[in-house]
């Protein structure tokens, strides 16, 4: 029942390829609408070639994605030609939060419109996704990093391959030290895990070596970091990561 | 009825408008209300069913032309057997005229079935303002059936190209895509359709095409359901819709005046 | 035919950015119009008579013959007085081509056809006929909408489809009806407009913030 893709020469640089998905679908579900499933993803990997850097940056509400947003502008927007697509609800106040706390312009910023749907539209249709990384590339020309916001959304939610080259999932101590312990597919398949606000550790009474436990035994070699936007202003750890990943791909 | 008019307005080498040609038939009666202004007049109750009527509108090189109505056109049901009634108005605007066509609305009264059918030609550097008002049925009456269908052309190009549909051969005309739904405060009929919930729900829509389309004021929305659109060519359509043709008189009366096509010219 | 290619192409999981958009409604919700499910029916009944019946002849138009599709694409932007309803049905088309070149070979078309012209022509490259293309168009019409209704006012799924269901026939008529008028001149098509669509896009696109891009 699953075709295989053809491809041919009109596949475009980013291009989603569509399969039917293997993800959990409701029968009887009017609602197009499928649950992500782990290690299944119905587009193709980018195809590698002279374009931006996609970091994709997920978790669930409230965790901090947008502050993370900020604060790796502020870090990394002087040395870096960088935009940001968000698929969050996006208001002019988080516009001028980005403004005021993250040096990046507004024409910087992309908001993409997810129809109630968060995870659909960065995993199963990320066509609009794709759209915006586009458009800002043609309006801004060359960039280095395009970093993708999701919306705020539950522990099963993770990007497709065929939107970014990689992933960080965000959870927070007030969430509960229990949340690496659970797992899903955002804390296991995350290629970093931000643990935040760890600040509010002694308040909420979380275990941050409890978490710190849980993460390793959940994603084995995967790195997990713990960070508090309080303290670090610039996100350093995490900064650092992109920094590495950036390097990777742009010839000196 | 069959009846056909025709109005044909020019230079008059003067630097006003002279009508070279105004013949008018019964029930599409015109009559020169102004130097480049002509009034459709009265002629008796009707569109009816059966009646086949035409209107023939040619604006000169250079020439401006206003056409009012003095009252509204009432379609009306007549005889059951007879085919639906239709207007067929066909207008060219030459380069540089103007024409301002700005009647009173059309009611579909209850049981009439009545077809506009617009082709409006303009040719490069004309201009024109063409406005269409539409109540949907009398007060406290269920609509009639009126089809418009509307073609408004620029330089060769078509600009406008609109049908509208209400009454109760048109489905789910009164539903909250087309012109709206019962509003809040009057009860509600359930489980026989959206057609029958809203029977007897008087609705009114407006349009205003304009070209170029600096004769209306930019892009804008609301209050109300009301809105200014540019049109992916060179116009702009103003639209309005209410409970009742007053809110729809209040928004594009404005547009319309002289004063305030002149002030965004 | 091409049932089974049909059913790819009109699928709600075909991911060419349909999910993102609500066909209207989120603004008809937030203007009061439609609380209830009897107020959707009225809303997908309006829709599919209007905007659907002019997709449905644009997509059936485009499928017979695709060469047509920048003749169509002006035709149908004539029929779109609302700068934000064609810029989201270029949107839609731009995905839509997106998802399409994974699927089939697709012959010259422009980068963002309008959704109903870039849907013929997806149409025609799977080999499905111009009544399909019409018959996806109508039924993709009141789709996306009723499953915007499902997310925005929590109303009963089971009762939503059953509406669809109710639709079905109806799409089939109108998508008959369209595909029998495909080859006419463009200006002859059907061009039936629904003005409270016009203007919540126009009020819609100036909100802070929206659920749906449209």
């Amino acid at each position: 029942m699953h075709p295989e893709p053809q491809h041919h020469e009109h596949v475009v640089a980013g291009g989603a390829l569509p399969h039917p998905s293997d993800g959990y679908t409701h029968d009887h579900d009017e609602v197009p609408h499928t649950h992500p499933d782990p290690g299944v993803d119905p587009h193709e990997p980018l195809v590698a070639g002279p374009r931006a850097l996609r970091i994709g940056i997920g978790g669930p509400v409230g965790s901090g994605k947008t502050a993370l947003v900020a604060a790796l502008c502020r870090a990394l927007g002087d040395e870096l030609r960088l935009a940001v697509v968000t698929n969050d609800i996006y208001t002019t106040e988080d516009a001028d939060f980005l403004l005021r706390n993250g040096v990046l312009p507004a024409e910087r910023v992309r908001a993409v419109e997810t129809g109630c749907c968060p995870h659909t539209a960065i995993r199963d249709d990320i066509s609009a996704n794709l759209d915006a990384v586009e458009d800002l590339e043609a309006t801004l020309g060359p960039l280095d990093l395009v970093l993708v916001e999701s919306g705020g959304d539950n522990l099963t939610a993770t990007f497709s391959k065929g939107l970014i080259d990689h992933q960080i999932f965000v959870v927070d101590v007030a969430g509960g030290d229990k949340v690496p312990r659970k797992g899903g597919p955002g804390v296991t398949a995350a290629d970093l895990l931000v643990i935040n606000k760890t600040d509010l550790a002694p308040l909420v009474g979380a275990d941050l070596a409890v978490m710190d436990h849980d993460a390793r035994a959940r994603r084995g070699d995967r790195p997990t970091v713990f960070l508090s936007l309080v303290e670090d202003r610039l996100a350093t750890p995490v900064a650092d990561w992109i920094r590495d990943l950036a390097k990777a791909r742009i010839p000196a | 009825m069959k009846a056909s008019s025709r109005v044909v307005a020019e230079l008059d080498g003067l630097g006003g408008t002279r009508l070279a040609v105004l013949r008018s038939e019964s029930p599409l009666l015109l009559r020169r209300t102004a130097p480049a202004t002509v009034h459709l007049v009265g002629g008796g109750a009707g569109p009816l069913r059966g009646d086949d009527l035409s209107l023939e509108i040619e604006v000169g090189p250079g020439a401006t032309l206003e056409i009012r109505s003095v009252a509204a056109q009432l379609a009306l049901p007549g005889r059951g057997h007879l085919p639906q009634s239709r207007l067929r108005i066909t207008a060219t605007v030459a380069p540089g005229a103007t024409l301002r066509w700005l009647p009173e609305p059309l009611i579909a009264a209850a049981g009439c079935d009545h077809r506009t059918i617009t082709r409006v030609e303009v040719a490069e550097t004309g201009s024109l303002l063409w406005r269409d008002d539409l109540v949907c049925g009398r007060h406290h009456e269920p609509s009639g059936h009126v089809h418009l269908d509307t073609t408004i052309r620029y330089a060769g190009t078509t600009l406008y190209r609109h049908e509208l549909s209400v009454g109760p051969a048109a489905p789910g005309w009164s539903g909250a895509a087309v012109l709206g739904s019962t509003p809040p405060d009057r009860p509600r009929t359930t489980a026989s359709g959206p057609e029958a919930a809203v029977a007897g729900n008087g609705r009114a829509i407006g349009t205003v095409v304009a070209v170029p389309a600096t004769l209306l004021p930019p892009a804008t929305s609301g209050p109300g359901d009301f809105a200014v659109m540019p049109l992916a060519g060179p116009g702009a359509l103003a639209t309005a819709v209410g409970a009742d043709i007053r809110p729809v008189r209040a928004v594009l009366d404005p547009l319309c005046e002289p004063a305030a096509t002149l002030i965004h010219n | 035919m091409g049932l089974a290619t049909l059913l790819v192409l009109a699928d709600g999981r075909l991911p060419s950015g349909g999910h993102a958009h609500s066909g209207g409604l989120e603004a008809q919700v937030s203007a009061g119009r439609v609380r209830d499910i009897d107020d959707v029916a009225g809303f997908l009944h309006g829709k599919l008579a209007t905007s659907g019946l002019v997709a449905a002849a644009f997509a059936a138009a485009a499928c017979d013959r695709p060469a047509r599709s920048p003749e169509l694409d002006a035709g149908f932007d004539s029929r779109t007085p609302s700068p934000a309803l064609r810029k989201a049905s270029r949107a839609q088309g731009r995905a839509l081509l997106r998802a399409a070149r994974a699927m089939w070979s697709l012959p010259p078309v422009s980068r963002e056809p309008h959704q109903p012209v870039a849907l013929g022509v997806v149409a025609s490259a799977g080999g499905l006929t111009p009544v399909e293309a019409a018959v996806a168009a109508a039924h993709g019409t009141v789709s996306g909408a009723a499953s915007a209704a499902v997310r925005l006012l929590g109303l009963d799924p089971y009762a939503v489809h059953g509406l669809l269901a109710r639709l079905a026939p109806d799409c089939d008529r109108i998508a008959a009806a369209a595909a029998a008028r495909a080859g006419d001149p463009v200006d002859d098509l059907p061009a039936a407009g629904a003005p409270l669509l016009d203007i919540g896009a126009e009020l819609h696109a100036t909100w802070e913030v929206r659920l749906f891009a449209s």
